[in-house]
């Protein structure tokens, strides 16, 4: 019995690959906000949530076969979220009979068993129940497919057939068990035998076995196990646990397959839940929301309306700011203009999108059309790492030379102020080599600079193939957080940035330019 | 005893991740988590006085290896006394609260007359082990201790007395005065003895063993107690008068001794590697500071680890300069310099040795960092911003005695912009006459003005992309290494374009 809700043909498991560049991914997207969210408070989902979305679909056929599950969870919500507790309760209460039953003194690993296989009896009816009464409901390939097997496999006959089990591991008749005598002479190997034999036996047994006690200790003090001595019944229960041990790990073993049969239930449904908890809150924010349209690899395109930044989005109060774009066919797209507005959060929005995608999600969009990529690779400007064994350059360059070391044709590649660590003509000089080489490998790149020089660069030779987006910035100064196709400009914006802040500065800092200074501008001629 | 400079109890100093600062106090107090020094280092003293004060302590222990190692065993005693006093905290039943008690008192007088006699006999020549010494001297004559000694081995004699015997009965146990030495049990091997035909099998029960007294054992050590009245009242009197047994004195020297030992300690390895610690001159008006071969603490600590050779740098100012400006190559050592620098100001000032082989240091009242910080979502400010409104913040409480390290400030926007902008901040550091180390590609800040003194991290000239990682004091050159270095890792445009190629055959061939 499969679940099947998360591929057509396999399972879905919490080992599933992550690309070898998931951390960064993780740190420049901000991910873990989106897990967060996803993730709802439950630790579990969110573990869910970041294997999902890490583990990027590459086939058309498999992001459509979720797309499809994906609808029918957003309608049946009710449907979908029954099943999952369903799955959720049973390994809960299944969890808490062994948590129970450790801390107390334990009657026996059977009980235990006998006890577990009872409670999945119960949900198994359950699910039988639910799969009758709401499972033709669904529409998706994926939820019609689960539910016929649950009618099919889990027939009258069958779930009779279980609770017979359950009521002859009652052993009305007591337990009888062989034991073997170990080298310190107490008792080893033990067995548990047919139900043929009476209690007496095992009474005598026992009778046996505190009589070694005695004998032990024969140098003359008396032994009794004085029944309200806690301590001294410990021991007789360890003995009678150990005699049934070997049909307890049976049935443990039986019980454990419904329970990984419920834990595949619960992963599967997990990621769906995961879409729902996320859709929750961005609905509640009014945030548009839209199932994406996925192009095949060759179909170069990045098409969308108000696109924005889940993850800012979530940690923000009111709504942000989205953007369209319309880039059929650019292979480059170059974003400059103002600091602060609203660049970064731009590219982040796009990797956020094409990775929600593809793991099959909705896309924080009014729509979105894009090709599927083969891997989304960010290289985002870095603090100095603290192991103080490289400069920030090279730090720059090692983790480029890593995506380097495994990009490929059809990937998509976000670069945010990338080799802004050297100075403005050698960062371009280095850039500008990468982007071209990369560019004839068909990677798509996505490029916020504030290098002009770079940007006019690709605008005077590229202009056909690459997309050129600037920061709004109105008449007055006001960033709009919007981006708008256009030329890159070669200001920006610092001077006013300074002003602004330092315009209460106290008076004896308040310095008169002075001869020195002006020496400097002449010096720096050369650059301005 | 040390004079305390000023009270501890601020948080970390700002300064201290940008500096490696956190780094290197982890190393130092790595170990010595029981005495909470880390407080004691992020106070700087304020002046010149208690620093000396300070340098006085260490020189006598660094010099007199006598005084040092009865510093140690008089600290490892009280480390042993406060284990047996925790012990003494955990047990359940009171006899074996007691019996720990007692154990402590025990090391805590010997400890206390082992290093009163130490002291006197390898006399210390700095004030704060004098005094150290002549508190002890008078201390262990004292009536209070005398007494508490000699009550100590009494009552260690008289438990070391008591002798008892045990009948338990269906259930009953019966504990009494011991009348006979012999042993039954040898009789009865012997009684046996002669049935004995191969190794008999071993009767082991797997009890596991437990420190805590179970409650059969504790009840018949209460009725031991009854039969030897005496000895154990005499033991209750004694736990109870001498609950605050030890002197706050004694306890405050074994804790804040620690600071200078766990120094010395981080010390070792390095010297031992041949780096060097002097005493630094310190200064709270002259800016005209110096040292000659210092090194970053943090990288020495790792790179001494990983065996690897420590770079050494020397600088000065005189006259009216205040501003190393620091350009150059990448990973030439430049961010590396100005943490040395922020290191050794930061250092003098707790009174401790500092890395180098001699230094004329300048006492601050503050030190502030400029250092790129990350992107953060949660901080809607953007980043150029925010480095404005932090420089801001940091000149508006600046003085002329205020320490500033900046490091790669105001990148996140055009060339010009930034040259706008560290001019304009370099301007009113000037104004402010206080020291600054600013990493800068701009070279041209360099020669902003007699203030200003050019320091440039260092290649190798027949192979630029090997760096010293040295950093001299010279004009800026204007040379940076970057494509170098794209070389390096193969990012050029034809080897970007070969790995490519290379893998993608490579799969298809797969």
């Amino acid at each position: 019995m499969k679940v099947f809700l998360m591929f057509r043909d396999r399972d879905f498991s919490l080992e599933e690959a992550a690309p070898a560049n998931a951390q960064d991914l993780i740190q420049d997207l901000e991910l873990n906000t989106l897990f967060q969210a996803m993730a709802g408070g439950d630790s579990y989902l969110f573990e869910v949530a970041r294997v999902a979305v890490m583990a990027s679909l590459k086939e058309h056929e498999a992001i459509l076969y979720r797309q499809e599950i994906l609808s029918d969870c957003l309608e049946f919500q009710e449907i979908v979220k029954e099943l999952y507790t369903l799955s959720v309760d049973s390994i809960e209460r299944e969890n808490k009979i062994w948590g129970w039953f450790s801390l107390s003194s334990p009657d026996s690993l059977l009980h235990r068993s006998v006890e577990a296989l009872g409670l999945f009896v119960g949900s198994l009816e359950r699910l039988r129940k639910l799969a009758d009464e709401q499972g033709t409901k669904m529409r998706s390939e994926g939820f019609r497919r689960f539910f016929g097997m649950i009618s099919q496999e889990l027939d009258d006959d069958y779930l009779q057939a279980v609770k017979n089990h359950l009521e002859r591991l009652n052993f009305p008749n007591g337990i009888l068990m062989n034991a073997d005598l170990g080298p310190d002479f107490r008792g080893k190997n033990y067995i548990l035998r047919r139900m043929d034999v009476r209690k007496l036996k095992w009474f005598e047994q026992v009778q046996e076995w505190v009589g070694q006690i005695k004998h032990k200790d024969g140098a003359g003090f008396t032994f009794d196990v004085d029944p309200r001595d806690e301590a001294g019944f410990r021991a007789l229960e360890a003995l009678r646990t150990e005699g049934i041990a070997n049909v307890a790990v049976a049935l443990a073993q039986s019980s454990d397959h419904i329970l990984s049969f419920f834990k595949a239930l619960r992963l599967e449904l997990g990621f769906y839940m995961g879409c729902l908890n996320l859709r929750e809150k961005l609905v509640a924010k009014q945030e548009p929301l839209c199932i994406p349209t996925p192009l095949l690899e060759k179909d170069e395109m990045l098409q969308c309306r108000e696109i924005y930044d889940v993850c800012l989005s979530l940690n923000t109060a009111t709504r942000v700011v989205g953007n369209d774009i319309a880039g059929e066919n650019k292979a480059l797209v170059v974003i400059t203009g103002a600091n602060r507005g609203g660049k970064s959060t731009f590219l982040r929005s796009l990797g956020l999108a094409q990775l929600m995608m593809q793991c099959g999600m909705f896309v924080a969009a009014r729509d979105y059309q894009a090709n599927i990529c083969r891997g989304v690779f960010t290289h985002f400007k870095r603090e100095e790492d603290v192991g103080m064994k490289s400069g920030k350059l090279d730090e720059e360059l090692s983790r480029m030379s890593a995506i380097v070391e495994r990009i490929t044709s059809h990937s998509v590649l976000l670069l945010n102020e990338s080799f802004a660590s050297t100075n403005e003509r050698e960062g371009s000089e280095i850039a500008r080599q990468i982007v071209r080489a990369l560019m004839e490998k068909k990677v798509k790149i996505v490029y916020v600079t504030h290098m002009f020089d770079l940007a006019d660069g690709f605008y005077r030779q590229l202009k056909k193939c690459a997309l050129f987006l600037r920061a709004e910035r109105l008449a007055d100064g006001t960033r709009t957080y919007r981006l708008i196709e256009g030329a890159p400009e070669p200001t920006s914006y610092g001077e006013d940035l300074f002003w602004r802040i330092f315009k209460g500065e106290s008076e004896n800092l308040q310095v008169q330019v002075s001869d020195e200074w002006a020496t400097a501008r002449r010096l720096s001629g050369t650059h301005t | 005893m040390e004079q305390d400079g000023q009270g501890a109890g601020q948080g970390i100093p700002d300064c201290f991740p940008d500096l490696n600062l956190d780094q290197i106090i982890d190393t130092i107090t790595a170990g010595w988590e029981e005495y909470d020094l880390k407080p004691a280092f992020y106070a700087p003293l304020t002046s010149v006085e208690a620093v000396q004060y300070r340098q006085h302590c260490f020189r006598d222990l660094l010099e007199n290896p006598g005084l040092l190692q009865h510093v140690r065993s008089f600290t490892e005693s009280m480390r042993a006394m406060r284990s047996h006093l925790a012990i003494s905290e955990k047990r359940y039943y009171k006899r074996q609260k007691q019996a720990a008690f007692l154990d402590a008192i025990e090391t805590y007088c010997s400890a206390t007359l082992k290093l009163s006699d130490g002291l006197l006999s390898v006399g210390p020549a700095s004030r704060g082990f004098q005094a150290l010494r002549d508190f002890l001297l008078k201390y262990s004559a004292s009536e209070g201790f005398t007494v508490l000694r000699r009550e100590t081995e009494k009552v260690r004699a008289d438990l070391a007395d008591v002798h008892y015997t045990l009948h338990i009965h269906q259930g009953s146990v019966t504990v009494n005065r011991r009348d006979s030495e012999d042993d039954y049990s040898e009789d009865v091997l012997q009684t046996f003895e002669k049935f004995r035909q191969a190794e008999p099998r071993s009767h082991r029960l797997k009890v596991p063993l437990s420190m805590e007294m179970n409650h059969i054992e504790a009840q018949i050590l209460d009725l031991v107690a009854e039969l030897h009245a005496e000895a154990f009242m005499h033991l209750d009197e004694y736990c109870d008068s001498y609950r605050n047994y030890c002197d706050d004195r004694i306890c405050r020297f074994d804790r804040e001794v620690q600071f200078y030992i766990a120094y010395l300690e981080q010390m070792e390895p390095l010297t031992k590697a041949g780096l060097s610690f002097c005493f630094p001159t310190l200064s709270s008006h002259s800016k005209e500071i110096q040292a000659l071969d210092t090194y970053d603490l943090a990288l020495a600590n790792q790179l001494i680890r990983a065996r690897k050779d420590v770079v050494q740098n020397s600088f000065y100012l005189k006259g009216p300069e205040r501003i190393f400006v620091v350009s150059g190559p990448n990973q030439g050592g430049k961010t590396t310099f100005a943490r040395t620098y922020g290191q050794i100001h930061y250092l003098a000032a707790l009174g401790c040795p500092v890395p180098g082989m001699a230094a004329k240091l300048f006492l601050f009242d503050r030190i502030f960092t400029h250092f790129e910080k990350e992107e953060d979502i949660q901080n809607l400010r953007g980043k150029l911003e925010d480095e404005l409104v932090r420089i801001h913040e940091i000149l508006g409480k600046a003085t002329s005695s205020s320490i500033l390290i900046m490091n790669e400030s105001f990148l996140s926007t055009t060339m010009n912009d930034a040259l706008f902008l560290n001019r304009q901040v370099m301007k009113r550091v000037a104004a402010l006459d206080m020291l600054c180390v600013t990493v800068t590609f701009l070279d041209e800040l360099a020669t902003i003005n007699e203030k200003t003194v050019s320091m440039v991290s260092m290649v190798y000239p027949e192979d630029p992309q090997r760096r010293t990682f040295k950093v001299i004091r010279r004009p800026a050159d204007g040379l940076a290494y970057a494509t170098a270095i794209a070389e390096k890792y193969h990012l050029t445009y034809d080897s970007v374009r070969t790995r490519i190629d290379a893998r993608q055959s490579e799969v298809s061939r797969s």
